[in-house]
Formats: structure tokens, sequence, C-alpha cells
């Protein structure tokens, strides 16, 4: 087996000059990666216990936000997602980026225009990140294919491959995204070696934690948050908690209209 | 033939060094763009795209015009145009050239621009926009070369120009059609999602575009011997004035289905770019000129003692492209951001260095229309000896 | 031939211009450029790199490339060396972790040939292993 890989290897890297590298590791991925990774990959034990791993369509990832959970003025999900997603802070809201904030409920659902809502709601700060939608306009625009959506519905981007073009922001209806107006790197506190840090140029948004996932964690903001009001899992385990959660609770979403399907559901 | 573009007199070379210092400018700004990031720019997390793309969409129109005097003289045989067609053919190379321009500087990482080719992805208006353009581009280059050339050589052009020529004619159609459906496909931009966007892009385009057209001959014939004839300028007015009805039509058009149906998304927009919201008011006296400029032109284009007068229609020009400039040039592209998906009124101005970013590829444009009708008129000049 | 004078001495020029860097070296003693010699690095009980030298040493780009397409675009994230060793496909964490001094290993070869990979304008270089910057850094609370 050695000989052979080592010879493919060789042979890939004489064939990467002549062919795109979305074939090339196609081909590679598919005979240099042996099964057994299977289990170590997004599909992993903690997070959907009940499933088998099976083909990935059948995984669904989705969030659940209670918002009668969710308390005002706390930032624990914010600050920890930004902490270890190494996201600067140019203290200026022009070159801003974010990947998880709050806004004003009625911002955030603007389209819902009820002008006589219970207090509580009416003055809620709601938090609110890339939906990860399962038809993802900002995939359907982008010429280069940078922002993709896995298979187990987790909208990537794919740093090394964004030109910087900003369709992606023109298309999301949830104002998600954001750009690198400048070099980030100055303006990060502290770097957190296990995340890389992005270029001046690219766009960048929340991707529910991939890189904690395949370790088998959850997302940062559901690990973090003290009220336990952020759930996350597979949609479609009918044994899931976040099935379960909408099952019993009335949940909204945003701009459910515009044909999207957004993947974070809130409940009121 | 291209020799003729390096005899000039003296207002001749002055006039392209004084662009090529414009160019300079430009280019030094977007060296510090290139170096610092489009940060550089007005442009924020909420108003994605500015100036760049909103000259790219303008420019566009401008290149896809060139049809409206190759269309007459190939299909109709219509022989007036024949002295102004390879006008506008170069004028379409040239605003091509600076479309790709003005969407190559907004690219935050310009060196990975290939990465569009490496990786077709044919769900993206973007990859389509490219294709169209670059293809236009290479349609328009071989016919002024080869009908030139034939020209130049007094033989008649070979015969397989011909289907390239009408093929050049629905691409011209495409290319602006494509940039349109680049916007009006987002779901999420309302101010962009309407039917409408495509024939009101054509609509301007071919009343800005022979519009520019008509500036350049009048100019011409002041400084050079040429002169297009009374005849096709006449009807250069004529094709704008339809053109330009259609265009305002349109517009009201769009009046009229968001107010009436008084769907709060649609309406921001509308109310942004002539009202203002929330007291934020930037772009409303630009629009007002815009829309006062085309009520103003309209009647100039409508009453024929006044179209039929080549000063008055100079005047009437200048106008139809100001108008249209600040409309599609300004107003349209980024009113699509404003206010942002949370609501919130952010506005956006161009910097200093975005500005100057855009005039030296405007100059680059110039420069090449420059030289390109030098020769075209040099190669005639030569054969009426 | 016309113009026999005007292009002879464009030739010579031109030969000139060309040959320019040599010259410069030579008038200014330099030698010959030296093969560059790297400091390999010496970490306990990690005794082999993911794939033998002489693959690594030619293909490494590409291994590199692959790893990133795997993780970034597949979800993958373990690698099986042909010797049937399990790695993180972690540039940072995998490669760094032996190959601490990139200024040692990796820019001397890239500086005698030339290249300049931007790996750096967003992965991490200066950790320190040992240190345990990582998970600190890492740690969400």
């Amino acid at each position: 087996m050695d000989k052979s890989r080592r010879n493919f290897l060789k042979i890939a890297g004489i064939t990467a000059l002549g062919i795109t590298a979305d074939k090339l590791v196609n081909i590679r991925a598919q005979q240099a990666v042996p099964k057994q990774n299977v289990k170590d990959s997004v599909a992993s034990k903690n997070i959907i216990k009940a499933q088998k791993p099976g083909p990935a369509a059948e995984v669904r990832l989705a969030m659940v936000v209670d918002l009668r959970k969710c308390k005002q003025g706390c930032t624990k999900c914010i600050d920890a997602c930004n902490k270890i997603h190494n996201i600067p802070d140019f203290g200026e809201p022009k070159d801003e980026i974010k990947w998880i904030w709050k806004e004003p409920y009625e911002d955030a659902f603007l389209d819902q225009e009820n002008y006589y809502m219970k207090d509580e709601f009416k003055n809620k700060s709601v938090p609110v990140f890339c939906n990860n939608c399962d038809s993802p306009p900002c995939v359907e625009v982008c010429p280069t294919q940078a922002t993709f959506k896995r298979d187990d519905g987790i909208v990537m981007m794919d740093w090394h491959r964004c030109i910087g073009c900003r369709y992606c922001m023109a298309a999301c209806p949830y104002g998600s995204r954001s750009f690198n107006w400048r070099d980030p790197r100055p303006f990060i506190k502290n770097i957190n070696p296990d995340f890389p840090t992005r270029m001046k140029g690219v766009v960048e948004k929340c991707e529910f934690c991939d890189e904690r996932l395949s370790k088998g964690l959850l997302p940062a903001c559901v690990e973090v948050c003290p009220e336990k009001a952020l759930t996350f899992g597979n949609l479609n385990d009918p044994q899931a908690d976040v099935r379960k959660l909408l099952k019993e609770n009335f949940s909204v979403r945003r701009k459910p209209g515009l044909g999207t399907n957004p993947e974070i559901y809130y409940l009121v | 033939m291209l020799e003729h573009a390096l005899k000039g007199n003296k207002k001749y070379w002055s006039w392209l060094l004084f662009l090529a210092a414009v160019i300079l400018i430009g280019f030094y700004f977007y060296l510090k763009q290139f170096d610092y990031g489009l940060g550089i720019t007005g442009m924020s997390r909420n108003v994605s795209w500015g100036l760049y793309i909103a000259q790219f969409t303008f420019i566009v129109g401008v290149a896809a015009s060139a049809v409206m005097v190759v269309l007459p003289y190939y299909l109709h045989n219509y022989k007036a145009f024949g002295k102004i067609t390879i006008l506008g053919e170069f004028l379409a190379i040239s605003s091509v050239i600076m479309c790709m321009m003005f969407v190559f500087v907004d690219l935050g990482q310009p060196f990975r621009v290939a990465n569009i080719f490496l990786y077709p992805t044919v769900h993206s208006l973007m990859f389509w926009d490219v294709i169209a353009l670059s293809g236009y581009l290479v349609l328009n280059v071989i016919i002024t070369r080869v009908t030139l050339d034939a020209e130049h050589k007094s033989i008649a052009p070979p015969k397989w120009i011909r289907p390239v020529i009408v093929i050049s004619i629905p691409w011209a159609v495409s290319i602006h059609t494509v940039t349109a459906f680049l916007f009006s496909g987002l779901g999420g931009r309302p101010f962009w999602l309407t039917a409408i966007l495509a024939p009101r892009f054509l609509a301007s385009a071919f009343s800005a575009g022979p519009a520019l057209l008509v500036i350049l001959c009048l100019l011409l014939k002041r400084l050079t011997k040429f002169d297009a004839g009374t005849e096709a300028i006449k009807k250069l007015g004529l094709i704008i004035t339809y053109a330009m009805c259609a265009n305002v039509f349109f517009i009201l058009m769009e009046f009229f289905t968001t107010f009436y149906s008084g769907i709060p998304d649609h309406v921001a927009h509308m109310q942004y770019l002539y009202i203002g919201l929330d007291g934020k008011t930037r772009l409303v006296p630009w629009m007002w000129t815009s829309a006062f400029l085309s009520v103003l032109s309209l009647v100039f284009l409508v009453v024929p003692k006044l179209r039929n007068n080549t000063r008055m229609l100079l005047v009437t020009c200048i106008i139809v492209f100001l108008s249209i400039w600040i409309d599609k040039g300004l107003g349209l592209v980024i009113t699509g951001f404003i206010p942002t998906p949370f609501g919130k009124i952010i506005q956006y101005w161009p910097t200093v260095p975005e500005s100057f970013i855009s005039v030296g590829i405007w100059a680059i444009g110039v420069f090449l229309i420059t030289v390109f009708y030098k020769i075209a008129l040099s190669v005639r000049r030569e054969i009426e000896a | 031939m016309y113009d026999k004078g005007k292009i002879i001495i464009g030739l010579i020029i031109f030969a000139g211009f060309f040959t320019a860097p040599f010259w410069y070296n030579i008038s200014n003693g330099k030698e010959a450029l030296k093969k560059p010699e790297l400091v390999l690095p010496t970490k306990e009980g990690q005794t082999e790199c993911v794939e033998p030298v002489t693959f690594m040493r030619a293909d490494h780009m590409v291994l590199l490339n692959d790893w990133r397409y795997l993780v970034v675009r597949k979800g993958e994230r373990n690698y099986v060396s042909g010797t049937g060793k399990d790695f993180n496909m972690s540039l940072t964490n995998t490669c760094l972790n032996c190959h601490s001094n990139t200024a040692q290993f990796c820019d001397k070869c890239h500086t005698y040939v030339g290249v300049t990979p931007y790996c750096w304008d967003c992965h991490e270089k200066s950790i320190t292993p040992g240190t345990g910057m990582v998970s600190q850094n890492s740690e969400i609370k």
C-alpha cells in the first residue's frame, strides 16, 4: 500500500499542474481517506447519538433559540464566539465583523410588523447569526463556490478561494455576512492559534462551529450559554432535542417567505 | 492600420498625455487600495457595493447600446449609419474594457480573479456576466478589425463576418440583461427584485449610449473634418426619443407597483431615494435632479423642432446622459442596500481614493476611444484622399 | 539585412539588460547561492514526518493543498499516513508542532527559490509547543 500510495501522491503532484485542484482532490478523497474516518466526522457521536452514521444527507444541522430563556444584556455567546474565532474589533462600525450578535426583536423580525406585542418581547434583543439556510442564496450566487453547502447543511466559507466580490453579501437577506475591509490581524487581541484568522478582502460568517463539531463538541455559543437557551442538533433525527423543542413549542424563523429555509428557529 | 494611432498633431498628443496623467493618479490610488484593502472606499458592512459596481452597471449599458447603430445598418441596410457604425462598435469595446476594470477594482482578492474560470459556477449570474462581457469584447474586436481592414484595403469585407455581426446583436442585449439579472434575482433585496429591471436597463442604455454617441459625433465634427451627417444624427435623436420614453415609462411603472401595493419593504427603498428615511436624505437632491432632467429631456426630445435642431439635440443628449448616470450610476445600486435587512439606514458616499480610481478608469475608457476613433477616422481620410 | 547597425546595437543592449543580475553580483563579489541548510526539529518521541522526506520535499505543497481541501470542503480532519499513523490535518497544530521554527525551516527554502506563500497571513506561526497556547486561547469561557 505504501508504495502505490506514495506513487499516487507523486502523480498527484505532477498532474496538479494540469488539472484543477477540484477534480484532483475528488479522486484523492475517495482513494486516500480510509472509511474509518467517517466516525470522526461531523456526524459524530455526541451530536446525533441515536443516528447511525448513514448517508450525510440524512443530517440536517439546525439551531433552536429559546427567546424566553435568553437573558437581556448577556453577551456570553457573542464573547465566546469572538474569542475562539479570532474576530477582530476595529472599533468602527464601517469595518465591523460579526458572526453572532443581538438585534432588537422588531428589527430581527422586520417583516412581522407586530405593533402591539407582549412587553417582554417588544424590547427584547435577539441573538442573530447566519441561518445556514437549506436553500442558501449566497451559495447560489457565489461565482467560485467559495461559499458552499455541505451535506450536513452547514454553509461553509472557503477563505482560500473567495475573491471578495461580495455578491453573497448582496444576496443574503439576513445581513449575516461580513467582509474584511482591511487586514484584521492587528485588531485581534489574543489570537487563537487553533483557528485561522482571515486576510483582507474575503467574506466570513458563522459556520455553526464546524471546527468544534469535528471534535465532537457543540458550537461554542450553545455550550457557553448559562441559560441553556440554545439547542443544536440534527433536524432529521426525530429523537433529537431540536425536534422535540419544535414539536412542543411555537417557533418562528426570520423571513421564511423568501424560500431560503433558514435553519435557526426561535421559540417565542 | 494601427500605426495611425502613433501619428497625430500636438493637440492629440497633449490630450492623450493629459489622460495618461489622470490614469496614473487613479493607479496610484489603486495601489493604495491594494495595500490597505477596500476599507479605503466608502463601502461598509451594510452598503457592500458602491460606486464601482454602480459605474459598471451604467457602462455595461453604454457598451450594449452599440446595437442601436449596428442593427439598423446591418439588418435593415440603413446606409446613413454607415459612417458611425464603427464608432458605435469602438465605443462598445472601450466600454466593455471599462466594465471589466470596474469589476476588477471592486474585488477584495484581485489576484484570485482567475478562480471564476478555474471553478466555473453555472448557477452564478456573476459567472455568466463575465462570459457575456468577454464574449462581447471578442466579437466587437473581431468585427471592427475585419471591417476596418476591408475598408482600408477598399475591398468588401469577407462573407463570414456577417454572421458574427448578427450574433453580436442579441449578444449586446444579453450583456445588459445578464447584468440586470445580477440584481433582480436576489430575493432579499426588494428594491432590485422586479421583473422590469432588465427592460428598464435596456431602455436606459439605449438612451444614454446613443446620447453619448451623438455627443462624440458632434465633438468630432468640431475637432476634426469628420461629419456623421445630419440624417444619422437625426435618426439617433429619434432612437433616443423612443428609448427615453420607454425608460421613463418603466420607472413610472415601478412607482405604481411599489406605492400602490404599499408593501413596506419595497416602499422603504423608494422613500429613501425620493423623500429620505429617518431624516437621511443624501440621495434625494440627486434623484430629483435626475427626475427633473428626465422630464426636461422628454420635452426636448418629443417636440420634433427641438429634436431636429443639432445644437439643441447636443444639449438634450447631455441632459439624458446625466439623468441616467445619476439614476443608474448612483441611485440604483446603492439604494438596494438602504435600508439594511434589519431596517437600519446606513448611508454611503464614495471617498476620495475611490472617486479617483473611478475617474482613472473613465480616463482609460476615454483614452481608448480617442485612439480607436483616431485610427478609424485616419483610415477613412486615407481612402478619401 | 536592413538597419544592421541598429539591430546589432539593440541586441547588445538587450543581452546586457538580460544578464544584468549576473554582472551585478559578480561586480559586487557575491558568491554563488548556497544550498539552504534546514534546521530539522528535535522533538522527542517524534521521529518521522507525516510522509517520507523525499515526498515531502517535493510535494508538501500538494499535500497541504489536499489537506486544506479535505478539511474545509469535505469536513474530514483525520489523515492516515502511508505508515498507517493518524494525523490531524492542520498546518499550525500538526506541522508546526514539530517544525516550530518557520524561519529556520519553511522560509529557508522559500526564500532560496523565491516563493512567498501566504500561509501566515491567516495561520498562526508563532505558536510555542508545550505552552498550552492552543488550549488556552481556544477555551470558550
